[in-house]
């Protein structure tokens, strides 16, 4: 009998590492699907600067005509931003009106004082709020708030198309918003704060408004921009219920008189919607007011751009850790 | 060394910790206040919903359905020979009495007044009130008839024996109340029925073209031959061509509950007004195409719309989000690109979706529009073709959702433990394939979650599209990526801002519609979650 003693010993592998075309082909691909990201911003950067370009290179408008002027009227030649972002503005300011102080107080009690079962009674429900789409709130906003503000306050006071139930309704809107992140900042103070203070004497809510709100405060103002931040930049809401012109004036005399510019009960379009409704209509590549969708939708993109910068600086310069 | 305002003592300290502990109480009621204030908002914005979307509405017709049906069946039995009509029931029963080959129709009194000389014609089937059938006492044959008979023997037939075989071969003599009496009109409606839904197709086509013009006649049969259409599909023409209702006026389902005499009252004020109660949201109301009328109006172009465009976003941007996931986890170093593109994400995900509409139409509609119409794979007409079709929408809807389920299956692959990974590479696995294998396996659960609450969101969203540009007025499904198209919230868009009444209650079914839909995602997203939640 023919012996084949084979040991381990005979066999010699390779053991140098096998270079797999394969995995670098798709390392590749996937670093493109992370990078498309990245060429999204820079689309939108691209976009928005060389259309708004072309809007301000026209010869009949000028920067000092875009901040100065006090009516938007791009077919007549006025240009003044300012009407818009004041109704953004005054939209957005009813808006926190509402959404702040409720949500604070139900994230104060979803954190500090509602037990397991109401939290997670009520968690859903902030969720189906948070899901609703904004088409629907615009419809709500148009179809009972605009008739509930004109039964308290008076039909002749308050128009058909309004800021005020717009702002109203984009403060429920965000309600979910910030009750979830203000709530999400409370929960991560640690117990051990809290025990601090019950331990020295406090009451509950001495605990939860003097020591655990300072502590979540990054958390805190972070929510409260993101709210601010998706507020300004709402859009079908105040497309259907708070009008379909801007609120021009003459000039800013007659803007401020009687505070007529902050009238929350009259009509005024925002940013937003002035957008969607040139938009909307049969628009021609070639005239102003394409243009000019570009140039507010740029200052639009600045503004949150912005907000949001800030928030995170405020996050990573005040957050505390423990 | 002075004493600042010291601690209270005894009494006063009594006093303090219960003035601290009521202010407690009342904070504590104003927070659970302002969750209530929260639970209501939802239950009013759904109860104002369900509420508009039911309802009394009061109808004008251009032509009231009964009066076609009599009118036609009146027609055709005045149309039949030997006919002749008067006011006076005493000389149509005394015209009747005289002839054996007479038949006619009588009211009980005038019947009760020659009932010597005239005899009943009983209808078997479906006896008749109010009128009666009468013939001369000489005529020895007719006793009962069946319906059908009457139909026939007050229609087109010559003789008797034309009605029933073996009946005399005399022609029938025809005595009939003057056109439009109350008689004659009982008579119809109790034979013919007054409801142009029950009538046969014979007479709905017959009708059809007694009241429509000979162009749209013209019309209707080249969108579809006459005999390929169905009786109800006659019905509905009726209706929509001939009947022509429109609403004048709409009432809350509240008010129709509760305020139901201030709604006749106010409906008694609308000439020619038929109240009825009707639900807007129907099977007809899921399954109709758009249209510019009210009455007619369906959901089903924007709801196709939608399921298409949503189909689109899908297949772009979940494996897109998913890779760049899997590379910002698995692959990424932590430097300073990757921290870089972490950054951009972060800050895409809050910028306003409007935004991302201008980008779509400056680079889908506009820069990319060979691709997006379709003329690039010469699909599209070229008069008609332009950059806003569903591909357009759908990529530029995926941008807008891509940091979203970017962010989402970050956190899902994040969830995997270490542990699993480093068996994978303890075996000789490569890295892909310990993804493939191993990590991408145990976070498709949390993906798919975050997925579906990222389509929902897709699904619901409106101002993105209607900047690239969703039609406006479009009658026809989509059929494929390239065709123009709507979607439902924007059909909810366009008749929320018209003025009439029917529109709101339009909207407010398809609000329902576009939520019911919703919740069905969601619900199976959270069916996913909790039927795959591990925890390690």
């Amino acid at each position: 009998m023919i012996s084949n003693n084979v040991s381990a010993t005979d066999i010699v592998p390779d053991l140098q590492k096998q270079h797999r075309w394969g995995e670098s082909i798709i390392q590749a691909m996937l670093f493109l699907f992370a990078a498309l990201s990245v060429l999204t911003t820079l689309g939108i950067i691209v976009v928005l600067f060389s259309q708004a370009f072309r809007f301000f290179a026209r010869p009949e408008v000028t920067l000092s005509n875009f901040f100065t002027d006090s009516s938007w009227q791009p077919q007549i030649g006025h240009f003044g931003i300012f009407v818009l972002i004041n109704a953004t503005f005054l939209t957005s300011l009813i808006a926190m009106l509402v959404a702040l102080p409720l949500g604070m107080m139900i994230a104060i009690y979803l954190a500090e004082y509602a037990s397991p079962r109401t939290r997670g009674a009520l968690k859903p429900i902030l969720e189906v709020l948070a899901g609703i789409p904004t088409v629907v709130y615009g419809y709500f906003a148009l179809t009972f708030m605009t008739p509930l503000l004109q039964r308290i306050i008076g039909q002749d006071v308050v128009e058909i198309f309004n800021v005020a139930s717009a702002g109203i309704v984009i403060g429920i809107l965000i309600l979910p918003l910030i009750t979830s992140m203000a709530e999400d900042a409370l929960s991560a103070v640690p117990y051990s704060l809290r025990e601090a203070a019950y331990g020295l004497g406090a009451t509950k809510l001495e605990t939860a408004l003097k020591v655990v709100t300072p502590a979540a405060m990054s958390g805190l103002t972070a929510a409260f921009i993101v709210a601010i931040s998706r507020a300004i930049g709402e859009t079908m809401i105040v497309a259907i219920a708070s009008g379909a012109g801007p609120r021009n004036f003459k000039n800013w005399q007659d803007a401020f008189h009687n505070l007529a510019m902050f009238n929350p009960f009259k009509a005024a379009e925002t940013m937003t919607g002035h957008i969607v409704r040139i938009s909307g209509g049969d628009i021609s590549y070639e005239s102003i007011d394409y243009d000019s969708l570009f140039a507010i939708g740029l200052t639009l993109f600045l503004i949150t751009f912005a907000l949001n910068i800030i928030s995170r600086q405020i996050v990573k310069r005040f957050r505390e850790v423990y | 060394m002075t004493k600042n305002a010291s601690f209270p003592e005894g009494q006063d300290l009594n006093r303090f910790i219960k003035r601290r502990q009521q202010k407690g109480v009342i904070w504590r009621s104003l927070f659970l206040l302002a969750t209530t204030i929260g639970v209501v908002a939802l239950m009013i914005l759904l109860i104002t919903i369900i509420d508009d979307s039911m309802g009394y509405v009061a109808i004008q017709y251009k032509v009231e359905p009964d009066d076609l049906v009599i009118g036609f069946y009146q027609g055709m039995a005045l149309d039949a020979p030997n006919v002749q009509t008067s006011n006076d029931m005493a000389w149509l029963a005394d015209a009747i009495a005289g002839d054996a080959n007479a038949v006619g129709l009588l009211d009980e009194t005038g019947y009760q007044a020659r009932a010597d000389a005239l005899q009943a014609i009983d209808v078997t089937d479906a006896p008749l009130h109010d009128v009666v059938v009468v013939a001369s006492k000489d005529n020895s044959w007719a006793q009962n008839i069946s319906s059908l008979e009457l139909m026939n023997l007050f229609a087109v037939t010559e003789n008797w024996s034309d009605v029933r075989d073996g009946w005399p071969d005399a022609p029938i003599r025809r005595y009939l109340p003057a056109p439009d009496s109350p008689a004659l009109h009982t008579f119809i409606a109790q034979t013919y029925g007054d409801n142009p839904a029950t009538q046969p197709t014979e007479a709905l086509l017959a009708m059809l073209v007694q009241h429509v013009s000979a162009g749209k006649m013209r019309q209707l049969i080249d969108e579809k031959p006459l005999a390929a259409r169905t009786r109800e599909e006659y019905v509905d023409l009726i209706t929509e061509q001939v009947l022509a209702p429109t609403v004048a006026a709409t009432w809350s389902l509240f008010d129709s509950i509760f305020h139901a005499e201030t709604v006749m009252a106010e409906a008694a004020q609308i000439p020619r007004a038929q109240v009825q109660f009707h639900r807007w949201i129907t099977w007809d109301f899921i399954t109709s195409p758009q249209s510019s009328k009210p009455e007619f109006a369906g959901v089903r172009t924007a709801i196709l719309g939608s399921l298409w465009v949503v189909f689109i976003t899908l297949i772009f941007s979940v494996p897109v989000g998913i890779g760049a996931a899997i590379y910002l986890e698995e692959y990424g170093s932590g430097g300073r690109l990757d921290q870089f593109i972490e950054n951009n994400i972060n800050n895409l995900a809050g910028v306003p979706s409007i935004i991302y509409g201008m980008l779509g139409l400056a680079v889908f509609v506009r820069a990319l529009e060979p691709l997006t119409s379709g003329s690039l794979f010469e699909l599209a007409n070229p008069t008609t073709a332009n950059g806003r079709t569903i591909l357009a929408a759908g990529l530029t809807l995926g941008l807008l959702i891509l940091p979203i389920i970017i962010i989402n299956a970050r956190e899902a692959i994040r969830s995997v433990p270490r542990a699993f990974r480093e068996a994978s590479y303890g075996l000789g696995a490569t890295q892909w394939q310990t993804i493939w294998y191993h990590v991408l396996p145990n976070a498709i659960p949390g993906i798919l979650t975050g997925s579906i609450l990222a389509i929902s969101r897709a699904f619901g969203e409106t101002a993105p599209l209607v900047v690239v540009g969703a039609s406006t007025a479009i009658f026809m499904d989509p059929s494929g990526p390239f065709s123009k198209f709507t979607t439902l919230p924007i059909q909810i868009y366009q008749w929320t801002s018209r003025p009439q009444a029917a529109f709101q209650n339009l909207a407010a079914a398809a609000i329902i519609v576009l939520l019911a839909l919703l919740l069905a995602l969601n619900a199976i997203a959270v069916i996913l979650r909790n039927k795959y939640q591990r925890s390690y």
